[in-house]
């Protein structure tokens, strides 16, 4: 079905462009973009494979097809040119070297040149066309910039109708998403003050792109950020978040959080324009990208500072985020698990409040169920921050059994090399710290050389001043354990066994050294009874 | 002669002799000679070491002298300097144990301040109940604010179908589909239809670009100011004749109600509540009841009247000015005759107050 459309739209385009009368010429035009559409209304639901075959059997009738459109441009009734203009959009949306094919073609000039005379749809398709071709690569991206685009599409900014703003503002986006340089030049023609008006037009549709593209245009560097800001978004993104619609939502959390990542200043005055209690009603929206992006923007301004990090903490953002763990699965939980490791890596009364506030369940959790290395690496990465600050924080996540899980994870052979030494370097720094046995003796048995000596190294520490430790070591059956680890002699983990091994009576260190039964029976046959 | 050879061979003797003395002279003097020379080296030397020594004693007395000026020119800021030095440690020490106390007592009871930390985590906890619990509440209220519009979506879904079906109701004679004779009750669907208006395929109404706007639960009513034009039915027949756009003229016919601030508050809010206050004193304290009495001076101007200066004379209002307007002096007139023309004047003008004006006076 395609493929006869395809080439029945091509046939009466190639036939008579020049005798035909205008309704033709329409019908053509409408023919062209109908071909495209229906491959694309088959995108949808299609199989990739099928499009790739629909497509690539006429590419080259599609390029041809793109020289046909041209003269198509410049006719004199307008509906002609809106037409075209639209099936090239639709063409430089499919696919890569269409969109190659219609710059190389050199269409964009006249397109741009003769946009400040016509009529809003006229107006709406060129944007479109130029966000259809902007979005594959950044070297596209860059010969519209160069054909002079950018200014057209800030005098379209300036139109009152609200879909034209709206297909200037997303091709904007588009533009500015891929480099610096890109979003410099979006900044340096003038966009920036014309989107943060847009962002106040009523229309939902119009603030969710406006948004999107200040996020696109203030991620890449802190210069950009702050001219940003200096037009006056913050006060306008502020008061947005409270607004039922989702997507709006996601966008303007996006749009905060690359602002607030930059610099301690920037996140300040983020944080200045009250979006304190209300990012967290964020935090329980229905939707997920809404919660994944309110964790993005809390943990862009907890990780500057420990004062910005006591201020979330203050104003119970990390029940919040903590809430919000555990009733998310996947990656939306990752900027959340991250916030509570860079609130507790700050000082140990975060890291306290954050215990304190019931974190370590949701990580220790998220640890287990998850299966994608990179969160889990990232719920380590928490735990561990959280017990490295002294023996208290250590026995809170010991209490909570997170140690063994550890330990699992840093065995398993499916982990990645990245979560082992995330995993390795928690352990170490919980373990250099926890002084809270129960829980260090089941790792006794089962943990590799180059955790042991952590562990021996806290035993070595704690039992010449513990006698009550010293006799549940015995029970346990952990000097049992540690005679039975072989290490090279002059090495630190020999020096804690030495240590451990000083600390009892000669004869239980025999006792419980390997092969004393043999030793023993070696004894009795040696004997010689006295009669 | 014999004397002669006696004395020659004294001679030989005597030249030996002679020699053998004079050398012993000569050694005698050579040693007297080392022998002075000794002494006097000796006693040359005694007198350069005495001099020598008093050369060296006078150098050292010199040296003492001058040494022990130039110390005792600097001695006192050399004395200061080491006071100074020695009283700095001294305030240093002291410093450093005062601080030393109050870095101990100021950690102790801001930084490290266990009762605090204590206090401050429990707060946090409590906190983080409320803002739990606040957060529930909202998840909760957001969650039954969709269950309401959903219902009320599937609501007006059964309402619209109902519309659409309202043939099935059923007659007197024959029983509709939902109402079977077999059952005690008839369908709810059975009740829904006799409650819902037929439903004619008339044009829908086009959904209004503020519906989106009103399902926000705070937003009241619509922007006011309209972006767009209301659209009409695009079949209407144009009417002929000299008239606005019709949609235009709707818009401004239907133009929503603006009120102002005071207006639109009701009398029961409390700022309404709160002007009551101040009504109730100015109801008390006024001076006296006419409200709208004008000011003293509000009279000033209409009561006395002043007659401009070009029309009043000694004794009234002069005619001049509106009787007449030039004054006329007959005699400084040169000559009796009045100006003559010496062209023929247009004959239509000539009639003019003559022919056809019979109040027209003629000069």
């Amino acid at each position: 079905m395609t493929l006869w459309c395809l080439m029945k739209g091509r046939r009466r385009l190639e036939e008579s462009t020049r005798e035909m009368t205008e309704r033709e010429k329409i019908n053509a035009a409408k023919a062209g973009g109908l071909t495209v559409f229906v491959t694309q209304s088959s995108e949808s639901s299609a199989i990739p494979g099928y499009l790739l075959f629909s497509v690539s059997w006429p590419v080259w009738r599609f390029a041809s097809v793109v020289c046909l459109l041209r003269p198509l441009l410049m006719d004199v009734i307008p509906s002609i040119r809106q037409t075209s203009a639209l099936a090239l959009g639709r063409l430089g949306d499919y696919d890569v070297k269409l969109a190659e094919a219609i710059v190389k073609a050199g269409i964009l000039p006249q397109l741009i040149c003769s946009l400040p005379e016509e009529n809003r749809y006229y107006k709406k398709t060129a944007a479109f066309v130029l966000r259809a071709i902007a979005k594959h690569s950044p070297q596209l991206a860059q010969a519209i910039v160069q054909c002079g685009a950018l200014e057209m599409l800030v005098i379209c900014l300036e139109d009152f109708d609200p879909g034209v703003k709206e297909g200037a503002s997303w091709a904007l986006g588009y533009i500015a998403r891929h480099n610096p340089e890109l979003s410099q030049a979006v900044v340096d023609a003038g966009a920036v003050p014309l989107l943060v008006l847009c962002i106040q037009e009523p229309e939902i549709a119009l603030k969710r792109i406006a948004a999107s593209t200040l996020s696109d245009i203030s991620k890449h560097s802190p210069e950009l950020a702050q001219t940003v800001v200096d037009a006056g978004a913050i006060a306008h993104l502020a008061q947005m978040i409270s607004n039922p619609d989702a997507k709006l939502k996601r966008q303007v959390l996006s749009a905060l959080s690359q602002i607030a990542k930059h610099s301690v200043d920037l996140a300040e005055l983020v944080v200045e324009a009250e979006i304190f209690p209300v990012v967290l009603t964020c935090l329980t929206d229905s939707d997920e990208y809404v919660k994944k992006n309110g964790a993005t923007l809390i943990r862009e301004i907890a990780k500057h500072t420990p004062e910005l990090s006591q201020f979330i903490v203050n104003s119970g953002g990390v029940a919040a985020v903590i809430d919000c763990i555990g009733s998310c699965k996947g990656t939306v939980r990752l900027p959340g698990i991250m916030t509570l490791g860079y609130v507790a890596a700050h000082s140990e009364n975060l890291s306290m409040a954050v215990i304190v506030s019931k974190g370590i369940p949701p990580l220790c959790v998220c640890l287990i169920e998850e299966h994608e290395d990179h969160i889990k690496a990232a719920a380590a990465w928490a735990l561990g921050q959280i017990g490295r600050h002294s023996a208290e924080h250590a026995r809170h996540v010991a209490v909570a059994n997170v140690l063994p899980t550890l330990l699992d994870v840093f065995m398993d052979t499916h982990s990645s090399e990245d979560l082992k030494m995330k995993t390795k370097k928690a352990l170490k720094n919980i373990l250099q710290k926890c002084t809270h046995f129960p829980a260090l003796e089941p790792l006794l048995h089962d943990a590799p050389p180059s955790i042991m000596k952590y562990i021996i190294g806290q035993f070595s520490k704690v039992l010449p001043h513990d006698s009550k430790a010293r006799r549940l070591f015995v029970t346990t059956g952990g000097l049992k354990k540690v005679q039975e680890i072989k290490a090279e002699p002059g090495s630190l983990l020999q020096e804690y066994i030495n240590t451990i091994n000083n600390c009892y009576p000669e004869e239980i260190v025999r006792y419980y050294s390997p092969g004393y039964s043999e030793m023993l029976l070696e004894r009795v046959e040696n004997y010689q009874p006295v009669l | 002669m014999a004397a002669l050879a006696r004395l020659q061979e004294r001679l030989e003797g005597l030249r030996e002799e002679y020699f053998l003395t004079n050398r012993a002279i000569d050694e005698d003097r050579k040693t007297k000679y080392k022998a002075a020379v000794k002494i006097q080296r000796w006693f040359r030397a005694c007198r350069v070491r005495a001099y020598l020594r008093h050369l060296s004693r006078m150098v050292i007395l010199i040296q003492k002298w001058w040494r022990g000026y130039l110390r005792r020119k600097n001695f006192r800021e050399i004395v200061e300097r080491a006071y100074f030095i020695k009283k700095l440690k001294f305030y240093n020490e002291m410093a450093v144990r005062i601080q030393k106390m109050w870095r101990g007592y100021y950690v102790r009871k801001y930084i490290h301040n266990f009762y605090v930390l204590k206090k401050y985590l429990k707060a946090v906890s409590v906190n983080n109940e409320l803002v739990r619990s606040e957060l529930q509440e909202y998840a909760e209220m957001k969650e039954n604010e969709k269950k309401m519009k959903d219902l009320e979506k599937k609501e007006k879904e059964k309402k619209y179908q109902a519309r659409k079906m309202h043939y099935l109701l059923s007659t007197e004679q024959i029983p509709g589909i939902y109402n079977s004779p077999f059952k005690k009750s008839p369908d709810p669907m059975e009740l829904l239809l006799r409650k819902s208006k037929p439903l004619t395929h008339r044009k829908q109404q086009v959904k209004s670009p503020f519906a989106e706007l009103y399902d926000w639960p705070t937003c009241k009513k619509p922007p006011a100011f309209v972006t767009a034009l209301p659209l009409l039915p695009a079949d209407r027949q144009k009417p002929q004749g000299p008239f606005r756009n019709p949609a235009e003229v709707l818009q401004q016919r239907y133009k929503p109600l603006e009120p102002t601030l005071r207006v639109r508050e009701s009398m029961y809010s409390p700022q309404a509540k709160a002007k009551e206050a101040t009504q109730r004193e100015e109801w008390r304290n006024p001076l006296h009841d006419n409200e709208f009495l004008p000011f003293s001076s509000y009279h000033k101007n209409d009561e006395k009247y002043e007659p401009s200066l070009c029309k009043s004379g000694k004794y009234g209002q002069e005619a001049y000015g509106t009787k007449y307007f030039r004054e006329v002096y007959p005699k400084k007139w040169i000559a009796d005759k009045d100006f003559e023309t010496l062209f023929s004047s247009i004959a239509l003008f000539e009639k003019f107050g003559k022919t056809y004006s019979s109040t027209g006076q003629i000069v």
